[in-house]
């Protein structure tokens, strides 16, 4: 942890030199994410309701995910960009440190600016929290499934990247899941067909993001085929996953270890 | 126990090459080949060999950044691919060509996080710090941004944080490449002093003769792979035959040069190519050129390692 702030602190002071650009970003990053969440509104100008949820409870929903990717994408800034640490040799320097290398590859490059992203999700969702009626349980399960979203997200990053020890251009196709399954989450899964939301609950269990433990805090239990308690299981579906994503890293550096140059 | 055991090292690289649109041959290349050798606690050796011969593949395995293909590594008592973060904490590595500090930050700051990395007591970094980068000249450089300083300024911060935590092996590779003269100088002395107060290992990959001269008492030559040469290497044995270069550029082309004492080897155009012993001053060679011929310009190559590796290939034939 200490290792972690420390070298995502020289990022940090790096950008913080460029005082300017850092606001430009970080507000630019904010509005792009903002305007997303405005053409879900004008959907909603025009129809009552979407898979039979209406608009706050998509922008539960919306927020939900919102904040686990933006928690998560700001924590992974640099494991995108590992294709670049092997071609430059980066990764080498980190090899011979004694901090252990996913705490180096995630805090290289550490984008501060990401935090607009994450105030845009967190202004979304506070907004769609001012209409519900709060439980204990309610509020539990609403920080559970925070944390559990973002342990998702954060692992489904470092997975999908894993794959650039083997071909180092493998940045764009990770995408698809990682930026695709927050797209596709921010809205009601009972608008997608069958075949997909399965996909999205037992192959990449994005589905665990928010979906399942939402539905539990909106009383919408009935919307799913799975049983409400599906909506508890996403601190086992975050461990599974990292348990997947902690084997193909380790196999993806001793792949590395075993072919640099 | 030696601090540095390598036995039967071996690391074999597949490279995969297209051969038609859908077929590939796997051609698996030998980098390293059955190597040996060991290296004591405060030795300092000269790792070298042509380019590709294998001496960057050796380095890595024996940080930990490559696994071996066969053979048995121990570094300070630890097999490097099994144990490489506890074996960090151990050892310093220097890649001429690469940075281990921060682009945008201040050599301090450079300094200050890789202490924290390695978990260092502030005592002893401030320690540390104030000797290295007093006697390595970098005070008044410990502010000024990393991509501020000149190549030699950088190598000696590359140096300086090599050392902060004490390790007991510095791997060197090619620490004055591109140095000036003076620069080259001050870091053999640097590095003679470092071995000598702290009695810390040195082990380095060079192509420059005056580096193994300077810093050697032993030369461990690799060729192709393979284990070529392992002993003292004497100044005698370096020198014997081995020549210094003069390349003149002339006001405009003409004949070869004549001059006492060196042996014009190239002409091209106004550039001429003068050898000379390397034993032998340089200045009575110049001063004749200079008072013989229109001189636009010159420039002075010291031998280099493939001099002293040809050198050795004879003497065993």
């Amino acid at each position: 942890m200490r290792a972690y702030a420390g070298l995502a602190g020289v990022w940090v002071r790096a950008s913080w030199t460029y005082r300017t650009s850092f606001w430009l970003l970080l507000a630019s990053s904010f509005a792009m994410n903002a305007i997303e969440f405005v053409s879900v509104l004008f959907v909603f100008a025009n129809v009552p309701d979407l898979g039979g949820f209406g608009l706050r409870e998509v922008a539960f929903l919306y927020g939900t995910t919102g904040v686990s990717m933006a928690v998560a994408n700001l924590l992974v800034s640099g494991v995108e960009d590992l294709g670049r640490a092997i071609r430059t040799g980066t990764l080498d320097q980190m090899l011979v440190r004694p901090v252990p290398l996913l705490v180096q590859v995630c805090t290289e490059r550490f984008a501060l600016r990401r935090v607009g992203r994450l105030l845009q999700a967190v202004a979304v969702l506070m907004w769609a929290c001012w209409w519900l009626t709060w439980t204990p349980l309610t509020v539990g399960l609403t920080v559970l499934t925070l944390v559990c979203g973002s342990v998702l997200f954060f692992c489904l990053f470092v997975l999908v990247s894993s794959l650039q020890f083997w071909t180092t251009d493998a940045a764009e196709a990770a995408n698809a899941f990682t930026y695709g399954g927050n797209t596709l989450t921010q809205y009601p899964l009972t608008i997608y067909p069958g075949g997909l939301v399965k996909a999205l609950t037992f192959v990449v269990p994005v589905a665990f993001v928010n979906w399942y433990p939402s539905l539990l805090v909106l009383g919408r239990t009935d919307a799913s085929d799975l049983p409400g308690w599906a909506g508890y299981l996403s601190p086992v579906a975050a461990a599974g996953l990292a348990l997947v994503t902690g084997i193909v890293w380790r196999a993806g550096v001793r792949h590395y270890r075993s072919t640099g140059s | 126990m030696s601090l540095i055991e390598v036995r039967d090292l071996r690391r074999d690289f597949v490279v995969r090459r297209r051969t038609g649109r859908f077929s590939r041959t796997r051609d698996v290349v030998t980098a390293v080949r059955d190597v040996s050798f060991s290296v004591e606690a405060g030795e300092m050796v000269g790792y070298i060999g042509p380019n590709g011969a294998g001496k960057s593949t050796t380095i890595k395995m024996l940080t930990g950044i490559l696994v071996p293909t066969s053979g048995h590594v121990e570094v300070a008592g630890v097999d490097p691919s099994r144990h490489r973060t506890a074996l960090a904490r151990r050892i310093g590595v220097v890649f001429g060509q690469r940075s281990s500090l921060w682009w945008d930050l201040p050599l301090r700051d450079s300094f200050d996080l890789l202490a924290r990395l390695h978990d260092l007591p502030r005592a002893r970094y401030r320690e540390n710090l104030g000797r290295f980068a007093d006697l390595l000249d970098l005070t008044a450089l410990l502010d000024t941004p990393v991509r501020q300083l000149s190549l030699g300024q950088r190598m000696r911060g590359e140096i300086t944080a090599a050392l902060l935590h004490d390790p007991d092996v510095l791997y060197l590779d090619e620490p004055t490449i591109g140095l000036d003269v003076v620069s080259k100088a001050r870091l053999r002395a640097f590095l003679r002093e470092l071995n000598a107060e702290r009695g810390t290992t040195l082990l380095l990959t060079t192509h420059d003769l005056g580096d193994i001269e300077a810093l050697c008492d032993r030369v461990v030559l690799i060729d192709h792979g393979s284990l070529a040469f392992d002993g003292p290497l004497t100044s005698v044995q370096a020198l014997a035959g081995a020549t210094r270069t003069l390349v003149v550029d002339l006001a405009e082309p003409g004949p070869p040069i004549d001059v006492p004492g060196a042996r014009t080897t190239r002409v091209d155009g106004p550039r001429q190519w003068l050898s000379f012993p390397a034993d032998a001053s340089a200045a009575p060679v110049i001063a004749a050129v200079a008072a013989g011929y229109a001189v636009a310009d010159l420039s002075l190559q010291e031998p280099d390692v493939e001099q002293v590796i040809a050198r050795l290939y004879e003497g065993r034939g």
